[in-house]
């Protein structure tokens, strides 16, 4: 079985974010990076799949050349290779991004046959747009479903289960080849070992530039609404690589702020275990416990 | 005039089958607010489901002219994402729409991408208000609202999810009934291949995380999976869920069911106890909602505290069983 994991490189926030001065981005001098939440699960769903059943498993970001460390993190877990849409490092909608990497999916699997089984996170932490997987799945005409939180694999099929609108749980089941976007939950994620960093970093990451333009794989492939194209990244000049296809992308974002703070005014109720009393005195004045 | 906005109105299953989901409400008004933006175009809703037809004329007290609805049950036997957003495209082409939005659930997310998909769209999601123009200007939602976009949207239909609870219900009775169009939209066989194909319900007995009055959470300050105990039983005192930060699931101290944040479950109790949590900006997009916060921690200048309406400062593992005795003592 061949499974592609797709990854995003997004800063670890802390307690709070920081915007660079001209409001375009979040300010990361002080911050680093890791792999989206619901894709690092997504990681060790492949790890799993490969493990059990054989085969090779990838891992697909598309980013700067900096994200080479989200796809080392990978292969620390267990991923077998890795390819990198490299990017000039600028910011990338949707729909240029999908279409990117459903060239890419193309172009690999001429090159080494279908894969069985991609994988998505059900949205990137940063700017969760909600939608890529579905763009690629739609592009490549493959089934899809999206917020999985398991999933097995049969001959032929994945069965998937997720949580169903007003509590429960709801199943689906998908002839493969098929893409699927999972959330958090659906796994909980190993630590890298000593000997998965060490065989890591001997690893080759292809790279694919795709942030200049008029290069890249996406012209290359010569499929798709990107293929004709071939342009650069959205974003600086409002035209992206879907663009100038005819095809509208977007959104483009213009600036980053903070929402406005509530500035809540916090009441110490004491110190220590000599607080108890105070404690349950507001409980008892919230009703929560009997006076 | 300019064409409809089409909003996919989500209905409720389990106890509340056939009755539209508060998020889809909110989107319908506003939807209202833009049209007027709009000079006046007309909303339009489109329903799923052979509930759809009962439904659709009470739409009209929340700003729906019309509420095309599709029953066809090959479609509709089943949620089925692909087909869904195939026929919400194929409306939105037929009644030359203007926009199509759709609530910020997640079936709203999933239908609306395979519509913007289908229609070759752009899709803004979680958008919190737009401003129709030339361009439309959208402000949207990143790291779950704990950031703003401001941007822009521009297509000949603007695809957009909205952020769940970003406006107000807007129901005016006495307004005249939405009038039911059905709509049988032309789906391929390929498109109802994903759709659900079973329903567990829900596990009964325990107390819901969304819906406790009560939230005791835990973080990394609890040190261990053991030193839950402590929390329990706060929490069996208080007839109070349990809820954890990311650190506590990704160390397998506690299933992610109980995880709040981002990733995990967005909570309103009236008091959440936080216990040994930070406050990174992943927990508290997720118990933010909470009417009021008392924070238990070692380090006073925490992030938490900027949220805190109470606090107590030390070590919950001497204050939690402390406030358990008391509660005892006077009990």
């Amino acid at each position: 079985m061949r499974v592609l994991v797709c990854v995003k490189r997004v800063p670890q926030t802390g307690g709070r974010i920081v915007l660079t001065a001209d409001g375009q981005e979040i300010d990361t001098k002080f911050l680093g990076f890791t792999i989206s939440p619901h894709e690092e699960c997504g990681i060790e769903e492949a790890v799993r799949i490969i493990e059990a059943g054989g085969g090779e498993s990838t891992v697909l970001t598309l980013g700067a050349s900096a994200a080479e460390e989200q796809l080392r993190d990978a292969m620390a877990l267990g991923i077998d290779r890795a390819v990198l849409l490299e990017t000039d490092g600028s910011e990338w909608d949707p729909v240029s991004t999908a279409a990117a990497i459903a060239d890419t999916i193309r172009a690999q699997e001429a090159a080494g046959g279908t894969f069985d089984l991609v994988i998505f996170g059900n949205e990137s932490a940063d700017s969760g747009g909600f939608q890529v997987g579905i763009r690629v799945a739609v592009a490549l005409g493959r089934p899809v479903v999206n917020g999985l939180k398991g999933l097995t694999v049969g001959s032929g099929s994945v069965t998937a289960r997720r949580e169903a609108p007003g509590g429960g749980w709801e199943t689906y089941e998908l002839p493969l080849p098929a893409i699927v976007g999972v959330k958090e939950g659906i796994n909980l994620p190993r630590y890298p070992s000593v000997p998965g960093r060490l065989r890591a970093k001997k690893k080759e990451v292809e790279r694919i530039p795709v942030g200049a333009a008029g290069s890249g794989p996406v012209g290359a492939a010569g499929s798709g609404p990107v293929g004709a194209a071939g342009s650069g990244p959205v974003g600086a000049a409002g035209s992206g690589p879907a663009a100038s296809s005819g095809l509208p992308v977007g959104p483009i974002k213009a600036l980053l702020r903070l929402p406005e703070e509530s500035g809540s005014q916090v009441e110490i109720l004491g110190r220590g275990a000599e607080a108890a009393p105070a404690v349950v005195d507001l409980l008892q004045k919230l009703g929560l416990v009997a006076r | 005039m300019s064409g409809p906005i089409l909003v996919f109105v989500e209905l409720g299953s389990g106890e509340a089958v056939g009755t539209p989901d508060r998020v889809s409400l909110e989107t319908l008004a506003f939807a209202r607010s833009l049209a007027e933006g709009l000079g006046g175009a007309p909303v339009e809703a489109v329903l799923f489901g052979a509930d759809a037809s009962v439904a659709g004329p009470g739409l009209g007290a929340h700003g729906a002219a019309a509420a095309h609805v599709v029953m066809d049950t090959a479609i509709v036997g089943a949620y089925a994402p692909a087909a869904w957003g195939a026929a919400l495209a194929e409306l939105a082409i037929a009644r030359g729409a203007v926009a199509v939005i759709g609530p910020g659930t997640d079936r709203g997310a999933e239908v609306l991408a395979h519509g913007a998909a289908r229609l070759g769209m752009p899709l803004a999601a979680n958008v919190l208000a737009a401003t129709p123009g030339a361009s439309w200007s959208v402000t949207r939602q990143r790291w779950a609202g704990s950031l703003l976009e401001d941007g822009t949207l521009d297509a000949p239909v603007r695809c957009l999810t909205m952020a769940p609870h970003a406006v107000a219900v807007d129901e005016r009775p006495g307004t005249s009934a939405a009038a039911v169009a059905p709509f049988a939209p032309t789906v391929s066989a390929a498109d109802v291949v994903v759709r659900v194909m079973g329903h567990e319900p829900p596990s009964k007995g325990s107390i819901s995380l969304t819906d406790a009055k009560v939230v005791v959470g835990g973080g990394r300050g609890v040190g261990s999976s053991a030193a839950f105990s402590e929390l329990e039983e706060l929490a069996g005192l208080l007839g109070a869920a349990i809820g954890v930060s990311r650190v506590v699931t990704s160390n397998g101290w506690r299933p992610h069911a109980q995880q709040v944040g981002q990733t995990g479950q967005r909570i309103a109790p009236d008091l959440y106890i936080a216990c040994g949590i930070s406050g990174a900006i992943q927990h508290i997009v997720g118990c933010k909602s909470a009417k009021r916060i008392l924070a238990i921690n070692t380090d006073a200048e925490s992030p938490i505290m900027a949220l805190a309406d109470y606090a107590v400062i030390g070590d919950l593992h001497q204050i939690v069983p402390a406030i358990s005795a008391e509660i005892r003592r006077r009990g």
